[in-house]
């Protein structure tokens, strides 16, 4: 079994770190294998920011992603430009307050979330990232909710660990949650407004 | 052999890129010391390297130039450290200069080049593995050196700790053949404990100063070394010199040193075959390839397989010496010898060379700037079945 995900927003909001807290969940602490690329063209800096990461039972060769079975996107324009690459049929999670939908995401199963609300909330902007993983382990399932916990403990500074570990917790229960109403499938709107949104 | 000292072994697992793997395999193997003018897609090395040195006594200096840094790492040897540098491939034109003056001088030192698209600045943040044949053959005059080529993160850590232990077993400049791809890749990679890491000690001399010669060869044709301030008589030139060390400039001086140059190695080239090999038993076709290559070709060979084709995998590790014997033998078997390379057909020039005819050479030449097709190579392979 072989997942493709992409974590893509623009620069600041983490993506790399969250990316990074999945691999070394799936190859550190789960003993699977994993590859994580990410773009280092000009185009990182200020605009949409990416990063890739490959997981299976077996060793990985092609190291890129070329459609994600997984794509998370957390701004306009990461959504934009990584949906169209989007296995049809995968999951396409969003940061729902920051990506508004068209017939790109036609025959993807999305599940949107406000990460950066709860993260205001928490107290800190920076854990929406967490957010995202806890998020993603529990609507894919592609990674254990145990393993990327363990691995969001060892990623971030001790004194964070408490709150990154609340954030991602927020993540899981808020995708679990969803997860009982299952995905929001857009058909032949050219817009969706996702539950949640105002 | 000794092993490496533990506390500049990060033991445990990890979940770090190549470039970081690289410095803590050069920690692991003994260096103390780096130099450099760093260059994407190198830079994390030395990055790295800046901040964890100093934990263990050792230091980096950000040089003017790479010209600058490919000698300074040579100075540090000669007292008595070891030493690296890491760049790409403007970089690595730079120090063409003073590659030569490594070998020519027999002074143990790794140069990792992790290689992006060129020529020139090309791509900065793309791969490539365009300087394979500048790695063999970059300075000039005649001389030989060890490549190596890693094709994941835990082999840059691996193969740099081998890298610094040729380098010192046989008195040559080792190059470490990275490249974007997997310098820029983050996978697992083991750091085993310290005690669990060969490494190869400076083949300091047992005489005393007066009955020492700076380059009397030993038995393997490869000298003991002494360092600058010990009290031995430490002239080392670039200019053709005797045993002693000191410029002679007759053809029989030249002879003399210039074959020594080359036997030490091609002496060892049984020895210094690395290779990974997979069904050459009964192989119609055989791909050969290295680094991140290989990976990428491993998918067309099992695509090629669930097509019937009897495909063997041959992965260079050790490029240069190039395995010669290998390929003379493996040629009459096969049909045909496939070698895709990030390049426009550099390594297959060598295949071309030692399979003399005795089988059709692919090669599958690429640009640069990412990986080839799978696709790509698949076809190369139908196209030797045939």
């Amino acid at each position: 079994m072989l997942t493709e995900i992409r974590i893509a927003g623009f620069g600041g909001q983490g993506v790399i770190l969250a990316t990074h807290i999945l691999g070394r969940a799936a190859s550190v602490h789960e003993g699977r294998f994993a590859t994580m690329t990410q773009s280092y063209g000009p185009e990182a800096r200020g605009g949409a920011a990416s990063a890739s990461l490959i997981v299976s039972d077996e060793p990985i060769l092609f190291p890129y992603v070329t459609h994600p079975d997984i794509l998370v996107v957390m701004s306009q324009e990461a959504y934009t430009r990584f949906t169209p690459e989007a296995r049809p049929g995968g999951f396409l999670l969003v940061e729902e307050d920051l990506v508004r939908l068209d017939r790109k995401a036609q025959g993807l199963r999305i599940y949107g979330i406000p990460a950066t609300r709860f993260a205001e909330e928490l107290g800190k902007k920076m854990v929406l990232n967490v957010i995202m993983t806890g998020f993603l382990c529990a609507i894919t399932g592609a990674i254990s909710i145990e393993a990327a916990r363990r691995s969001v403990a060892d990623s971030v500074p001790a004194r964070f660990r408490d709150l990154n570990l609340q954030a991602f917790d927020k993540g899981v229960q808020y995708g679990q949650e969803l997860l009982v109403r299952g995905p929001q499938v857009l058909e032949n709107s050219e817009e969706l407004v996702l539950e949640g949104d105002v | 052999m000794t092993h490496a000292d533990p506390r500049c072994v990060l033991t445990g697992t990890h979940f770090i890129n190549g470039d970081a793997a690289c410095c803590e395999g050069a920690l692991a193997a003994g260096a103390r010391f780096a130099a450099g003018y760093p260059i994407t897609p190198s830079t994390e090395i030395v990055e790295r390297f800046a901040a964890r040195a100093p934990e263990v006594g050792g230091l980096f200096i950000q040089m003017e130039d790479e010209i600058a840094s490919s000698i300074a790492i040579q100075g540090m040897v000669w007292a008595g450290q070891k030493a690296f540098t890491v760049t790409s491939g403007p970089g690595f034109s730079l120090m063409m200069e003073h590659i030569g003056f490594a070998a020519m001088t027999e002074t143990p030192v790794v140069f990792v080049d992790v290689q992006r698209g060129g020529p020139s600045t090309g791509l900065p943040t793309l791969p490539s593995q365009g300087d394979m044949m500048q790695a063999r053959f970059g300075s000039h005059g005649d001389y030989a050196i060890i490549a190596l080529s890693p094709n994941s993160p835990q082999e840059c850590f691996d193969l740099t700790v081998k890298a610094f232990n040729l380098a010192e077993e046989f008195r040559v400049p080792v190059m470490l053949m990275m490249d974007e791809c997997v310098g820029h890749m983050t996978e697992r990679v083991v750091i085993p404990p310290a005690e669990q890491i060969p490494v190869y000690p400076r083949r300091h001399t047992k005489k005393p100063p007066g009955e020492f010669r700076l380059f009397e060869p030993g038995e393997d044709l490869v000298p003991d070394m002494a360092h600058a301030g010990e009290g031995y008589k430490v002239y080392v030139t670039g200019l053709t010199h005797d045993e002693r060390g000191y410029p002679s400039l007759s053809p029989a001086a030249q002879k003399k040193l210039v074959f020594r140059l080359f036997e030490k190695i091609r002496r060892a080239a049984d020895r210094l075959v690395m290779v990974e090999s997979d069904q050459l038993e009964g192989a119609e076709v055989v791909v050969v390839s290295y680094g991140i290559t290989s990976r990428v070709a491993l998918r067309a060979v099992q695509m090629a397989r669930a097509k019937g084709i009897r495909v063997g995998t041959l992965r260079l590790i050790c490029v240069w010496p190039f395995p010669e014997k290998l390929i003379r033998e493996l040629a009459p078997k096969v049909k045909a010898l496939v070698m895709p390379e990030l390049n426009m057909g550099q390594v297959v020039l060598e295949l071309e060379r030692c399979a003399g005819g005795q089988c059709r050479v692919i090669s599958v030449p690429h640009a640069g700037g990412t990986v080839h097709d799978p696709a790509e190579i698949l076809a190369a392979i139908e196209r030797g079945a045939q």
